[in-house]
């Protein structure tokens, strides 16, 4: 079992990840600079969190144009996991390779503090360590966390039973006020069809040690070596 | 040489909350009758191309892959015919 950090010009969480991997879960890990053509040997590629390209034009916008981004899209492709966290979750949305798009949180402010999430969907590589509507204290941060999708992919996200985490309050029940920003149906992180490909706008890579003040990043942690394991 | 004005703009039914915060402060400096505010972004390229048919073919390129969104935005732009 192996995961890649994938390492854009402006990435800051690239080394939160490693540090989980390497020294939490005890995998092997490498990071993998952006300007790669190929990542070979990988299980697990993870988009970490950051500002790639000082989220000039979108964040996002230029780093799904990066050449590793190509090797991204076959890998997923062949059914690679793929997790993309926060400004990773950005990319993927950019790069097409989950629907929908970020817009400015609708408080105009950059929101970085623990929020609660929902899990809903356990089904997933990402998330099989979790119990089914499980709460997880996670932090955020972010400016473009607002997530936006038309009404027909909204529909067809639900009926695939896409939508991996909601923002919720500490008891699991969604409301506006536990909503960071402003999220269309309280989205906090959502999976393709196929399952293999997860965004989420959580720092589960923030919250994976006890000295951190929550556990509960590690679980998705677990969960994507469980899975590969499994499967060998 | 070319230079090409750029609008982009958000789609109508995207929210748009910088747009509403301007509008209240322009409520609150006592400007009447502001409807709405809707923000956006404007670019400006000045392109060295002799032909005005394939400058707006690789405008519309452009604008389709990177610099907007078909998600939450639409775009328009202008041709100028620079000296």
């Amino acid at each position: 079992m192996k995961f890649g950090v994938i390492v854009f010009p402006g990435s800051n969480c690239d080394q939160d990840c490693y540090w989980v991997i390497r020294e939490v879960l005890g995998k092997k890990v490498d990071f993998v600079w952006h300007k790669e053509k190929k990542a070979t040997g990988y299980d697990c590629l993870i988009l970490p969190g950051g500002f790639s390209y000082g989220d000039y034009l979108r964040p996002g916008a230029i780093a799904r144009f990066s050449p590793i981004m190509q090797e991204v899209i076959r890998f997923a492709q062949k059914g690679g996991l793929v997790i993309g966290i926060c400004n990773g979750f950005q990319i993927l949305l950019e790069a097409g390779l989950l629907p929908g798009a970020m817009k400015k949180n609708r408080n105009l402010l950059f929101v970085c503090r623990y929020v609660y999430v929902k899990v809903e969907n356990t089904e997933t590589p990402f998330t099989r360590m979790c119990r089914k509507g499980q709460v997880l204290r996670i932090p955020v941060a972010h400016f473009d966390g607002n997530y936006y999708v038309d009404p027909e992919s909204l529909r067809q996200l639900k009926a695939n039973n896409q939508i991996v985490f909601r923002y919720c309050n500490k008891e699991g029940k969604i409301t506006d006020e536990d909503n960071p920003n402003g999220s269309i149906e309280a989205i906090a992180g959502i999976c393709n069809k196929e399952r293999n490909i997860l965004g989420m706008m959580p720092h589960p890579e923030r919250c994976a040690e006890p000295i951190l003040g929550s556990e509960d990043g590690r679980l998705i942690f677990e969960s994507i070596v469980r899975f590969c394991e499994s499967k060998k | 040489m070319f230079k090409v004005k750029i609008y982009i703009t958000l789609k109508e039914g995207v929210a748009d909350p910088q747009g509403a915060t301007i509008k209240h402060a322009l409520d609150s400096l006592g400007y009447s009758g502001v409807e709405r505010v809707r923000t956006g972004k404007y670019l400006e390229l000045n392109l060295n191309l002799k032909d005005e048919e394939k400058l707006r073919h690789q405008i519309e390129d452009m604008c389709k892959k990177i610099l907007v969104n078909p998600v939450i935005e639409n775009f328009e732009y202008k041709v100028e015919e620079m000296q």
